[in-house]
C-alpha cells in the first residue's frame, strides 16, 4: 500500500517507521524544518518537507495515488481538513485523523472524518477496563448502527445481585445479551438471577449508560421500579 | 440582521464596525480579549453601548460559539488568521447551526477555490492581490508596448 502520513512528531515518526518495516510505501510530511531535518537523518527519501495544508504539497507527495491517508499533526483543524481533502477532493479509499482535544471529536463527525482516534479517549478506554471499581467498561461503539456494547461487574452493594433478570427493570432501549459467572458465559433467560462478580454485557442505544448505571451500579434503584 | 463575526483582527474589526454603523445586530468572538480595543479604534462610545456584543471563546468550542449567539445569526463570517480554523468554523456553522450566510475568509487561493466550488462562500485576498499585481503590470506593459511600438516606427 502507498501511506502518506502527515506530522512528523513522536507519533507520525513511530508509525511511519513502522509502516516502512512491514513492507508499505510511505511519505511522511512535516512542515517544522527543522523537525523534517531531524528525521530525514533516518527516513531519508520517505519524508518530506511542506505544509501538508497546502494541495500542491500533497500532489507533490503523490496524494492521486495513494491508498491511504493518515493525518497525525499536532492541530486537529489541520488534521481535518488534511483529511476532508484527501478523501472528497482526491478520492483517497482510507483515511485516519487523530483527535488532539477530545472536545473536537464532535466536528470530525461533523465533516465525516472518520475514523478518528483520539489518545486521551483510549486511555480513558483502558482505565475504565484496569479499574473495574470504575463501574461500566465502554467494549464497542457501533457509530453507523447506533448502538452500544458495555460490560459491568456486577459488585455485592450493586442494586441487581440476587434478583431475577425478568423482574429487572431494564432501561428501554437496552438489552441485557451474556453473564460471565467463574469464567463461563450464558445467555441469561428471565428465570437467571443475577450474583455479584457476574460480568454483564449489554447492547444499548447510545445516551442508555447513565440509566443502566443506575440499576446495575451500587446506588442502584432498580428496586424502586415497583 | 444578526451578523456574528469570528477573528476580530483588522479584517473583523472593521466588518463589524460598518456593520454596527449600518444598522445590524453584530457579535464578535475572538480568543485574545484584547481585540476588543481593536474594535473600539475610531468609536466615540464603547462597542457595547453602541449595541455591539463581545465574546472571548475559540471559534472551535460550541459553547463559545453559542454564547456568542451563533444560533440566532443570519451571517456568519470567519476571519480568524488561520485558514484551516475558518474552513472548519464555516462548516460547523453551515451544517450543525444551519447559519443561512456564511462566508470563510481563506489566503490560499487553491483552497479557497476548491472550497468554493463545494458550496462554502470563500474570500480570497491573496487572489484579489494577485488579480490587482498582474493588471497592473499589464497596464504597464500597454503603456510601455505602445511606447516600444512608437519608438520601433520612428
Amino acid at each position: 500500500m502507498y501511506i502518506i502520513v502527515v506530522g512528523a512528531g513522536k507519533v507520525g515518526w513511530n508509525l511511519a517507521r513502522e509502516l516502512l518495516d512491514k513492507g508499505h510505501e510511505v511519505t511522511l510530511i512535516e512542515s517544522d524544518r527543522r523537525r523534517y531535518l531531524t528525521v530525514e537523518q533516518e527516513l531519508e527519501h520517505n519524508v518530506s518537507y511542506g505544509d501538508a495544508s497546502e494541495l500542491w504539497v500533497l500532489e507533490r507527495a503523490g496524494i492521486q495515488r495513494a491508498d491511504m491517508v493518515i493525518a497525525v499533526t499536532g492541530d486537529d483543524e489541520d488534521n481535518m481538513l488534511i483529511c476532508q481533502v484527501a478523501k472528497e477532493k482526491y478520492l483517497v479509499d482510507q483515511i485516519i485523523a487523530r483527535v488532539n482535544n477530545p472536545r473536537n471529536r464532535r466536528h470530525f463527525d461533523l465533516l465525516g472524518i472518520k475514523p478518528s482516534v483520539s489518545a486521551t479517549d483510549l486511555i480513558l478506554r483502558l482505565l475504565e477496563h484496569e479499574v473495574p471499581e470504575y463501574g461500566l467498561v465502554h467494549l464497542l461503539d457501533l457509530q453507523e448502527e447506533q448502538l452500544e456494547i458495555i460490560e459491568m461487574l456486577l459488585g455485592k452493594d450493586s442494586g441487581v445481585t440476587g434478583r431475577r433478570v425478568g423482574d429487572l427493570h431494564m432501561p428501554e432501549g437496552s438489552l441485557l445479551i451474556s453473564v460471565l459467572r467463574a469464567g463461563k458465559g450464558f445467555v441469561p433467560s428471565a428465570d437467571t438471577v443475577l450474583e455479584e462478580g457476574d460480568e454483564v454485557l449489554a447492547v444499548l442505544d447510545p445516551g442508555k449508560e447513565d440509566d443502566l448505571k443506575a440499576l446495575f451500579g451500587p446506588e442502584g434503584n432498580g428496586a424502586n421500579g415497583g | 440582521m444578526f451578523v456574528l463575526i469570528v477573528g476580530c483582527g483588522r479584517v473583523g474589526s472593521s466588518v463589524a464596525r460598518a456593520m454596527l454603523r449600518e444598522g445590524h445586530n453584530v457579535s464578535c468572538l475572538d480568543e485574545d480579549p484584547e481585540s476588543h480595543a481593536r474594535l473600539e479604534v475610531g468609536l466615540e462610545k464603547s462597542w457595547e453601548d453602541l449595541g455591539g456584543q463581545f465574546t472571548v471563546g475559540a471559534g472551535l468550542e460550541t459553547e463559545a460559539l453559542e454564547a456568542a449567539g451563533i444560533e440566532q445569526a443570519d451571517v456568519f463570517i470567519a476571519s480568524t488568521d488561520g485558514d484551516n480554523t475558518n474552513i472548519v468554523i464555516a462548516q460547523i456553522a453551515q451544517r450543525r447551526y444551519e447559519v443561512p450566510t456564511v462566508v470563510a475568509r481563506v489566503l490560499d487561493p487553491l483552497r479557497a477555490e476548491w472550497y468554493q466550488r463545494q458550496g462554502l462562500h470563500t474570500v480570497c485576498p491573496t487572489r484579489v492581490a494577485i488579480d490587482m499585481l498582474e493588471s497592473a503590470v499589464r497596464e504597464a506593459a500597454d503603456r510601455g508596448g505602445a511606447a516600444d511600438d512608437a519608438a520601433a516606427t520612428v
